[in-house]
């Protein structure tokens, strides 16, 4: 079991067996590992990034190239397990460049759900806040701490004060976490709301490699 | 409070108190810095002064270190809460003073994002560059920025988006004011993480703004050369 901290923190390195590379966002590690066990997929390679880059998606993109540089020679072809993720374009711009793959989509509660799913009720849940499998697990390290709501607590009012409800988009079925994002709607002061996604794109698109 | 803390605000000449004031705005703390707004105004500062010299300038420090990766979000986030006290204080008495006046700016988050701190601390400094501000807060369609720019006759229009998926919506607004053929009766100024200078170029406004220091140059830049334009 690869450990969420150090998913959010550190990464993941490759195991050196595959012929394709994912380099993924460690927020996805879990779901990719799970994808690849259920279907089989012994072709695919994975390596994470921190999923902690999230709070400064002005480095993502350098990090990803970064990777596909390091590990080009070792595979037949690299796809690059990211959303546009904040980084306006450059990272598709980088991957085009660099003639690697990326997932389509703003970012991952879009490609859970389904980017066109997503897109369809965006208008009308401009007040939602969304968390993942991965976030709820890792709602302290990801949300709580990096927000300053622990050193803090005034800071929750100020930066949730326009959010309404928390929308847990589940990637499986698990009571323990949903009870632990219905906990992280509470602690935000939000209504709690779950979706089950399932994979979503993810799956298609991993599919196809 | 003060008398809570080792240091007496009051007791502090003018210029370690300006220090404190800093150091105060750094650490997010709002009730010190409405006391020592308080204190200087009562030893017979201008309210401009205390703005640009005790608050606009700690403010700055902020800023730099936030673009720097020194700061992240949350201390930004009470820093901005701490000014706005001391913005709250000073307001009414800068409106009597008759402080510079630079121009008037309508800012808001376009439609579909509902991040704001990056704009709120735009506006705020902004406010605190001379410029009188109208914002008109958060998920902005394009009716909004229209009606507020005609009522409030601004000179210039901020946009802030933080998603991808939001990014575009301020060319359809930019596109309604070219229709109106009112584009260029405002200077447009554009900003947010995800954007850039290419971005900005692309969608046709004036400038894209990095951060809230690189705004007020650019504001107060464009806004001469508009009154030079127009005096020529
Ligand atoms: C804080 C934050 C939040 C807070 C917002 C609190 C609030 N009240 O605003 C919370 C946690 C609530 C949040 C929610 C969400 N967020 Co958010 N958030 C951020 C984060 C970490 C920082 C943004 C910020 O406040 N920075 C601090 C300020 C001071 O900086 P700034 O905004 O850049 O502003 C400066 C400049 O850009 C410029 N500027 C800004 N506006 C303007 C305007 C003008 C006119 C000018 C000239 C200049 C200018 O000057 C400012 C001051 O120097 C960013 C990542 C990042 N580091 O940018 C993600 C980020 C923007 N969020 C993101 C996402 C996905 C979301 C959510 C969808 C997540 C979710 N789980 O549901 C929701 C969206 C909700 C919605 N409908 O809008 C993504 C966007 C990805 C994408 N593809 O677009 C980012 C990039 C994180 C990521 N990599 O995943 N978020």
């Amino acid at each position: 079991m690869i450990s969420d901290a150090g998913l959010t923190e550190a990464g993941l390195p490759p195991d050196g067996r595959g012929r394709v590379l994912l380099i993924a966002c460690g927020a996805l590690a879990q779901e990719i590992v799970a994808l690849k066990a259920a279907n089989g997929w012994d072709h695919l390679d994975l390596t994470c990034l921190p999923a902690n880059l999230h709070l400064w998606p002005e480095k993502i993109t350098a990090a990803v190239i970064e990777a596909v540089g390091k590990h080009r020679r070792d595979y037949d072809s690299i796809h690059v397990v990211y959303a546009d993720c904040g980084t306006g374009g450059q990272l598709a711009e980088a991957c085009a460049r660099l003639g690697v793959a990326l997932i389509p989509g703003p970012h991952c509660y879009a490609f859970f759900e389904g980017n066109d799913r997503f897109a369809a009720h965006a208008e009308s849940e401009i007040t939602a806040f969304y968390l993942t499998d991965f976030l709820v697990r890792q709602f302290d390290a990801f949300v709580w701490r990096p927000m300053g709501f622990d050193r803090h607590p005034s800071l929750v009012p100020m930066m949730f004060g326009n959010y309404e409800k928390l929308v847990y988009l589940a990637q499986t079925e698990d009571a323990a976490l949903d009870a632990k994002a219905a906990d992280c709607a509470a602690r935000l002061g939000l209504r709690y709301e779950r979706r089950f996604t399932g994979y979503g794109d993810l799956a298609a698109e991993l599919a196809r490699l | 409070m003060a008398d809570e803390d080792d240091i007496i605000l009051s007791e502090l000449d003018d210029e370690e108190l300006v220090q404190q004031m800093h150091d105060d705005l750094y650490d997010g703390l709002k009730e010190e810095i409405e006391e020592a707004v308080n204190i200087l105004i009562a030893r017979g500062w201008t309210p401009y002064d205390v703005l640009t010299k005790a608050l606009v300038a700690g403010m700055t420090v902020v800023g730099n270190d936030f673009r720097d990766g020194i700061l992240f979000v949350p201390e930004v986030l009470l820093a901005a809460n701490a000014m706005k006290g001391g913005m709250a204080i000073l307001k009414p008495l800068l409106a009597e003073t008759g402080a510079p006046r630079m121009g008037k700016m309508v800012i808001g988050t376009v439609k579909g994002d509902i991040h704001d701190i990056g704009k709120n601390l735009v506006a705020m400094m902004m406010e605190g560059a001379g410029f009188e501000v109208v914002d008109i807060g958060i998920n902005n369609p394009v009716e909004n920025y229209l009606d507020a720019l005609a009522r409030e006759e601004a000179d210039i229009l901020g946009m802030s988006a933080l998603l991808t998926t939001t990014m575009p919506y301020m060319k359809v607004v930019i596109d309604t004011l070219k229709e109106k053929g009112i584009r260029d009766d405002y200077i447009v100024l554009v900003g947010g993480a995800p954007l850039n200078e290419e971005f900005g170029r692309a969608i046709g406004a004036d400038a894209y703004c990095r951060d809230a220091a690189v705004t007020v140059e650019m504001a107060k830049a464009m806004v001469a050369r508009k009154h030079n334009q127009m005096g020529a």
